[in-house]
């Protein structure tokens, strides 16, 4: 028998012959399958799929969706992940036929319209990034990274400086920059932050020089702290031969504010699932273009989204100039594909709308009041936290637990006793540079009385901690399991349900 | 004038500012170097209601010809399949639609239990015993399936067929690249890989044979007499499947795959002009720490509830940084949990009976053209549910003459493969079960009269 608060998992339901689905008949003439597809081929027994009503599947997601918590149900202060709330409007853009219902292989006559959409974004991400060119198949942030490597590295082996195998990366960086300069055959050279919370200046002249490929920095950085460096720290890489590269997981502290183009980056990759309001989905689908100079439009990966000349400089429309949009793939010097077809369209689409429903200066006032609530949060939380860098922030700081340490409550506690009060909990022990970390990033879309609400429950639990810290060290108690333990999970993983084990049984046979 | 998603009224703005020591909003800008701070406004167009937006949009989408309302023969890694409704409704619930990746497992028991169905569903279709959270899609599950054989062998090479999707090859070729690694190429004049081409590249410096199951062609792979010369090999077997073609076809555990990869898009997700869909990625017991990407696993609290979390997660970037199995973070796991409801409603019985459906049309389609005088097949051979025939006439005049009569014909060979002269006029053909006997009919009708 499950217990009270378990949840019985879908091969565990149905019974054998039941179905939720029904096809029409087959409406062309039945051949035994073995003689359209020789036996040796074909499987002896069907694939063990659960049976179940289309009532119990219905019931079954329901109940798990319940089990969950979302930017709709309630604040998600996780930062370095900009969850602003997702506008519904763009759902139903999305789902119009004439973008879920169209096959990347269609006549390019046939899906204009998309072309044209996806031209569009581009520009826009363009005159946000302050650079010339973009490529929007990369399919998420560190699939941009990736991509926006491989273009460094393709313009370095273009003007014959193939040699340069190093990426200097700050030690406050997100994991996804050392992992995919890894991914792209790199070392990573690792430069230290300044008491400042920025990069230290002295230690990236030590490390820089005609090694160096690139570097790759988030701005403003995983601490939510502006770079005021910035434009020394350009300098000093491009005057050694190395690029520029932006981690765009911070964008949404600078749209209509600064330009990652006019800091002197070279390849920006934006995430539109933070950024640009398309929801994350619980783990993606995201999107994460890149941005281009001049000089690294060659290398972009195909294809590209041209518009015929004719058209571009007449502004036509496609009633006057029908097929004025077009797949470039005759590109010699690209890097090649990193996708599959041209990138996440559905999530291009939701983000397009977004830019297009907030305009120049609604883009700005997003990006200010992301900043403001942010300070305003940060503000509120100093006299119970510590807080490891005192300077302004921009949409996102960290703040340290250690204070509460001492009484033996950890951010991990702070962070379980959260999820009572229906608060998502910030980001835990990241930025790795400050002891007992949580991040927080609360985004434009949060009313005052939601920050004011979330100050109250932080209040609260810096006295539980003080009074009462076992309630914290054994929280979460409200919700539906209780603290669930890693440790096991990992030491002996049970990865997939079988039958007759109703415990699961370990799939590490060591 | 107001923005709908921005909360904040004038009022609150003056008194947060006030709140925190601030005179105006620029204060709190003033880290930025005067030089880069913008003056102006970006040049964008100007916002939009949401009902000017609806318009606008609606106007753009008009511009394309929906699948929804023409018949499409084509296939080549995304495919038309008939969708429940009941897969939009429950997906798209906002709890699923609204989350980050389950970092808080206490309140992301949905996603996370979700996810350890998926896991169990896909090592259910393809006989393996361990499979990951999903991956961005086919193309790049196919590299990070390369990117982990060349981990664990210790090679240098990948080898794999012309018969494997061109786009896919390209997307593996670019990682691969980047790592200094080589992808060979080997030819398949007959549409199907010759095992025996093989002999040349069996040795340690190869990683892995990437082989796609049905392949490009819709053709099947001798795969078990790949496998089976793969054996005792350090040299691992990557198969490359569609989904839904595992509801009849042999599971690739049973020809001897070490890592198997597809595209998950078939699986209740639309077409979507290619994306998103997502990745699959199921391997062997002792590959489990190989993998890339997420896993979820099960665990308990302390009360003996069972529960489940992100696990392993020593192999990845946010842990192991450099030295971390993949550079992933965000996956594809809504088009993943659609996906899984899709399996869910359409249960033991209903894969199999969409996998039947397929190939019954298909091969029924197949025969019909290939009877018309001046079409044949390209490629003999046993296929499943997608088919490259020759036209008597430039595939242009074909295409153009059923898009007037609302079809959109197969894919011509020409694009994927512009260096086989030979193939210049073929067309690939997919019949899926959501093409009716009266769209089949209408197809053929148009053939017979193209000249």
């Amino acid at each position: 028998m499950p217990r009270q608060n378990e949840f019985p998992l879908l091969m565990e339901l149905g019974a054998p012959g039941r179905r939720a689905y029904l096809l029409p008949q087959l409406d062309v003439p039945a051949r035994p399958i073995d003689e359209l597809i020789p036996s040796p081929y074909l499987r002896s027994e069907p694939a063990p799929l659960p049976e179940l009503s289309e009532l119990e599947v219905v019931r079954h997601y329901t109940g798990l969706s319940r089990r969950n918590h979302g930017v709709d149900v309630g604040f998600y202060p996780l930062g370095s992940c900009t969850m602003k709330y997702n506008p519904k409007v763009n759902e139903d853009l999305a789902f119009l036929p004439g973008f879920a219902s169209l096959h990347p292989y269609q006549p390019e006559e046939t899906v204009q319209g998309a072309l044209q959409l996806m031209y569009e974004l581009e520009q826009y991400l363009c005159e946000i990034a302050g650079l010339q060119r973009a490529t929007l198949t990369p399919a998420a942030g560190a699939h941009g990274e990736l991509t926006g490597l491989m273009l460094i590295k393709a313009y370095q082996e273009d003007r014959g400086e193939g040699h340069r195998d190093e990426i200097i990366i700050p030690d406050s960086a997100h994991g996804t920059n050392p992992a995919s300069a890894a991914m792209c055959g790199y070392k990573v050279v690792e430069v230290k932050s300044n008491d400042r919370g920025g990069v230290c200046v002295d230690a990236l002249r030590e490390v820089v020089g005609p090694q160096t490929a690139g570097l790759m920095l988030t701005n403003p950085n995983t601490l939510g702290l502006f770079e005021e460096d910035i434009l020394t720290i350009s300098e000093l890489v491009h005057d050694a031969g190395g690029l520029l590269y932006y981690d765009g997981a911070n964008a949404n502290a600078i749209m209509g504010k600064c330009r990652p183009g006019d800091m002197g980056f070279d390849v920006v990759h934006f995430n539109l699932h933070k950024t640009f309001s398309t929801p994350h989905g619980g783990g993606g689908p995201g999107s994460g273009p890149i941005v281009v100079r001049e000089s690294l439009i060659p290398f972009l990966p195909v294809p590209v989204v041209e518009r015929r000349e004719e058209a571009a400089q007449a502004g036509a429309s496609l009633e006057e100039i029908p097929s004025q949009f077009f797949l470039d793939f005759d590109r010699p010097k690209s890097i090649g594909k990193v996708k599959g077809f041209y990138g996440n369209f559905l999530v291009l689409v939701r983000a397009y709308a977004y830019i297009r429903s907030m305009g120049p200066e609604g883009l700005r006032l997003a990006s200010e009041d992301a900043v403001l609530s942010a300070n305003y949060l940060m503000r509120g939380l100093s006299p119970f936290f510590d807080l490891p860098y005192d300077r302004t922030c921009k949409h996102e700081f960290v703040i340290s637990a250690r204070q509460q340490k001492a009484e033996g409550v950890t951010a991990q506690d702070i962070a379980k006793r959260l999820l009572d009060y229906g608060v998502h909990a910030p980001t835990v022990y990241f930025p790795l540079i400050v002891e007992e970390a949580l991040m927080i990033e609360p985004t434009e879309t949060e009313s005052k009385a939601a920050l004011d609400a979330f100050l109250e429950v932080m209040f609260r639990i810096a006295e539980e901690a003080k009074e009462s810290p076992q309630g914290l060290t054994t929280a979460p108690h409200h919700t539906v399991v209780g603290r669930l333990d890693e440790t096991q999970a990992a030491r002996h993983p049970v990865v997939r349900w079988q039958q007759g084990t109703e415990e699961g049984t370990p799939n590490d046979h060591r | 004038m107001g923005y709908p998603y921005l909360a904040l009224t004038r009022q609150e703005r003056q008194e947060m500012l006030s709140a925190i020591g601030a005179t105006s909003t620029a204060d709190l800008f003033s880290d930025i170097p005067r030089e880069i701070l913008l003056q102006e406004n970006l040049d964008l167009p100007e916002p939009l209601t949401e009902s000017e937006l609806v318009r606008h949009v609606r106007k753009l989408s008009d511009c394309n010809i929906s699948l929804d309302t023409h018949a499409s023969f084509l296939g080549a890694g995304v495919y038309q399949h008939l969708i429940p409704r009941a897969v939009y409704h429950l997906a798209n619930r906002a709890e699923f639609v609204t989350a980050y990746t389950p970092y808080q497992a206490e309140i992301s028991q949905g996603v996370l239990q979700a996810t350890f169905e998926y896991q169990t569903l896909i090592c259910n279709l393809t006989g393996m015993d361990v499979a990951n959270a999903s991956l961005y899609d086919g193309a790049t599950g196919l590299a990070e399936a390369a990117l982990m054989a060349l981990a664990i062998t210790g090679g240098s090479r990948v080898v794999t067929f012309e018969s494997m999707h061109p786009d896919y090859r390209v997307v593996v070729d670019t990682y691969l690249r980047a790592v200094d690694a080589e992808l060979v190429v080997i030819p398949t004049d007959q549409g199907v890989a010759d095992p025996t081409a093989l002999e040349p590249f069996l040795g340690k410096e190869t990683a892995a044979v990437l082989i796609q199951q049905p392949n490009l062609f819709g053709l099947l792979e001798s795969a078990s007499e790949i496998g089976a010369r793969l054996e005792g090999t350090p040299t691992l077997l990557v198969a490359c499947v569609n989904p839904i073609s595992l509801g009849i076809l042999q599971p690739p555990a049973a020809y001897g795959a070490d890592i198997v990869v597809g595209d998950g898009q078939p699986l209740g997700n639309p077409l979507a002009f290619g994306g998103p869909s997502f990745g699959f990625m199921a391997t062997r017991q002792k590959f489990i720490r190989r993998m890339p990407g997420r896993i979820v696993g099960q665990t308990q609290d302390g009360e003996g509830n069972r529960g489940f979390v992100l696990t392993l997660q020593t192999r990845e970037q946010h842990i192991r940084r450099q030295r971390a199995t993949s550079n992933i973070c965000t996956n594809a796991a809504h088009s993943m949990l659609i996906g899984t409801i899709y399996l869910a409603l359409l249960g033991k019985e209903g894969l199999r009976e969409v996998a039947i459906q397929c190939a019954q049309k298909a091969h029924f389609t197949a025969e019909r053209i290939s009877a018309l005088s001046g079409w044949e097949l390209l490629f003999e051979g046993p296929f499943y549910h997608e088919f490259a025939v020759q036209a008597p006439v430039p595939w242009p005049q074909v295409n153009a003459a059923l898009l007037k009569e609302g079809i959109i014909g197969g894919l011509p060979l020409a694009k994927l493969y512009p260096e086989r002269p030979e193939w210049e006029n073929a067309l690939l053909f997919c019949v899926t079960e959501a093409r009716t006997a009266d769209e089949i009919e209408h197809l053929l009708q148009v053939l017979k009269g193209v000249k």
